[in-house]
């Protein structure tokens, strides 16, 4: 029998792409961070291409991000002087005449996309760029928006249960987003093997001070009520978009007609370093007023401050846990869509052989 | 690379030993803790020989897809120290010590071309990377060379896994492999990974330097085990540590000089890494360089010698000798 109980401490497939940096952070100058338990020297070759090594040097295990980048495509260990191409490939040992055949260090897949740089630590065997998530928002000519990165002290299943259900606005974003009507209205979730959605509406409400702001951005001087949406969308294994918006209540929104509204997307890929820490990547990306910076600025500013609560949170949720190794998660209805997360995720655990025992990891 | 050079020992059961060619036999055995064997992997196995003990390393030709099982191919010579013997005589049931899969020898996909080359029980270590670049679906040739067809082994399988892709060279056909040529249409943007005796493996280094390709894209791996010229027992003296004895053909130096009570310095054993080196006062003989630490002017100076794997020769006049300053 499965057992109920969700793990708290949840372990993260190899078998993946995770964001491993905004593509403005990788540089000629070498870049350290851990992606999935590697740590990753990251630069880019003359020709800009994005490069991921093992950040060890193959021998003596110095890191090579503290090394520079040399030639076209090279990395220069910082200790002995060892270079390697961006294969990994020993390409000169200062220090002798050959090069010992069997130096390298790993190479990991790396591409641009989404204005991110995604890695893939698994089987290269199997790295498919087709399989990236889907974060078209980023790029697509009809939005435009910022983010930020975040360095969550916490296991990333934390970030995708709290992106998962967003009843918990009403209580940490209470003087921005988070409004009663949250918690009291109703919400669908559907899954397929790759992804989770999670819908819901709340029909002729008051905005809230952050949409409030927004509708007046588009509709200058606007007043009165909405209709407001929450449209979760998560792809395996850890990347979240949700569809936000308001529009002007009874105008047709839930039909289709969002013309007299305001959308956004919030842009989420959480990355996980260790088992107890994590890369959270967010932006925040609309459809109206493309021009302004001064909304775009206004807006990663305004999204900076809600996460910042909820990292505050995160935080204390996982000091909490691990000092507590002998309490269990309990569950409530509002977690069915970061349940079929934590299952999905579950399966590709268990595909890569790596799903733990009930019990061996969190206490 | 660290993440696959732990050396973790563990039991294995043979479950299969047949003859493949009249010198090449195939071993498949069932480890106790499968581990997934990436092409390119080897085993290190124990071997007793005349009571001692020894380690030998065996390429993996192909291997369950999590490990389950793996087969190695040995190869029996005259040049054999006496592993590839015990390893012919396991019988299915026997069980050894190995190691887990090491990786020395990776192959990375994404290379525009490959060419793969094995000379005789090379075949081993590169016929795991060419069926894998055949499932990457990648552009690749393998180029198999050996003496005659009869002793070629997984021939036939090559040729139905590989159809055109497989280009073969047999001695006594008259088509022996001109490395020259193969250099020359190598695609300098391409990988070229060989596995086969040093005289061949030799060649190609040659042939890649004067074509100046990058040597990062000329991968290889020896165990040491082949060199210019027959095995044949030396004497080795020590001077200042008051040491004479005599190599076997069936021991390297370096086993040779640890039999004496020498406490040398070594690593790699197999002719990498040069931490082994010892500086030649005299050699009666010539010098039969089987190391690819040394570049040619190194070899041809002769002033020095990796004793892990490198021997001295007289060409069948008798014994010849070498005299050493260890580190």
């Amino acid at each position: 029998m499965q057992a109920s109980t969700a793990n708290k401490v949840l372990d993260y497939p190899r078998n993946a792409w995770y964001v491993a940096a905004w593509d403005y952070e990788i540089t000629r100058k070498p870049l350290a961070r851990t992606i999935a338990g590697r740590p990753l020297a990251m630069y880019r070759t003359e020709d800009g291409r994005p490069v991921a090594l093992a950040d060890a040097c193959w021998h003596r295990l110095a890191p090579l991000s503290m090394g520079k980048v040399v030639g076209k495509d090279e990395i220069q260990c910082p200790y002995h002087g060892i270079r390697y191409n961006s294969a990994g490939r020993c390409v000169s040992m200062p220090a002798q005449e050959t090069i010992n055949p069997s130096a390298l260090v790993p190479s990991f897949p790396i591409i641009d996309r989404y204005r991110y740089a995604w890695v893939w630590i698994g089987d290269p065997a199997l790295a498919d760029p087709d399989t990236i998530p889907d974060m078209s928002q980023m790029t697509d000519p009809d939005w435009t928006g910022d983010g930020e990165l975040i360095y969550a002290p916490c296991n990333y299943q934390l970030v995708l249960d709290n992106l998962m259900d967003l009843t918990h606005e009403e209580f940490v974003h209470s003087s921005s987003i988070g409004q009663e009507e949250l918690s009291e209205s109703d919400f669908v979730t559907t899954h397929t093997d790759t992804t989770v959605k999670v819908e819901r509406w709340m029909l002729d409400i008051e905005p809230p001070p952050f949409w409030l702001k927004n509708m007046r951005d588009k509709f200058p001087g606007f007043e009165g009520r909405v209709d407001r949406w929450q449209i979760i969308h998560f792809e395996a294994p850890s990347t979240i978009r949700i569809d936000v918006g308001v529009a002007k209540a009874g105008t047709g929104a839930p039909q289709g007609d969002r013309s007299q509204g305001v959308n956004g997307y919030v842009m989420n890929t959480i990355s996980p370093e260790t088992d107890r820490t994590c890369h959270y990547f967010w932006s925040f990306q609309r459809n109206y007023r493309l021009d302004s910076q001064l909304i775009t600025t206004q807006l990663r500013n305004g999204v900076h401050g809600v996460f910042g609560e909820d990292e505050a949170m995160l935080k204390a949720q996982q000091a909490a846990i691990d000092a507590n190794p002998d309490y269990e998660f309990y569950s409530l209805n509002i977690d069915a869509g970061g349940m079929w997360v934590r299952r999905l995720i579950e399966r590709r655990l268990a595909a890569e052989g790596r799903m733990p025992t009930l019990g061996a990891v969190g206490v | 690379m660290a993440s696959a050079h732990t050396v973790v020992w563990q039991r294995a059961t043979v479950i299969e030993n047949v003859a493949l060619t009249p010198a090449i036999r195939r071993i498949v055995f069932r480890p106790e803790h499968p581990v997934k064997a990436p092409p390119g992997s080897h085993i290190d196995v124990r071997v007793w020989i005349d009571g001692d003990d020894a380690t030998r390393s065996y390429s993996i030709v192909d291997a369950a897809s999590a490990g389950e099982t793996l087969a190695i191919s040995v190869f029996e010579s005259e040049a054999s120290r006496g592993g590839a013997a015990v390893m012919h005589a396991l019988r299915a049931g026997d069980v050894v010590e190995m190691t887990e899969p090491l990786q020395d020898f990776p192959l990375r996909l994404g290379a525009p071309s490959y060419v793969l080359l094995a000379g005789g029980v090379g075949i081993t270590a590169i016929a795991g990377m060419a069926a894998s670049l055949a499932a990457a679906g990648a552009d690749y040739r393998v180029v198999y060379c050996g003496r005659s067809r009869a002793h070629m082994a997984y021939l036939t399988e090559l040729e139905g896994a590989h159809g055109d892709r497989l280009e073969v060279h047999v001695r006594d056909e008259g088509t022996t492999l001109d490395v020259t040529d193969l250099v020359s249409r190598v695609d300098p943007a391409g990988e070229l990974y060989m596995c086969g005796p040093i005289r061949l493996m030799d060649a190609v280094r040659r042939a890649w330097v004067e074509r100046e390709l990058s040597p990062a894209q000329l991968r290889f791996e020896t165990f040491g085990n082949s060199g210019w010229f027959q095995a044949e027992p030396f004497t080795v003296r020590v001077p200042a540590l008051d040491v004479e004895t005599v190599v076997p053909p069936s021991a390297t130096l370096l086993e040779a000089l640890e039999l004496a009570g020498v406490e040398a310095l070594f690593d790699c054993r197999k002719g990498e890494c040069g931490l082994c080196e010892a500086r030649v006062l005299d050699v009666q003989g010539v010098i039969d360089h089987r190391d690819v630490f040394y570049s040619e002017r190194q070899r041809d100076a002769n002033s020095r010698i990796c004793v892990c794997v490198s021997r001295v020769c007289e060409l069948g006049q008798g014994s010849g000798s070498i005299t050493l300053q260890l580190s």
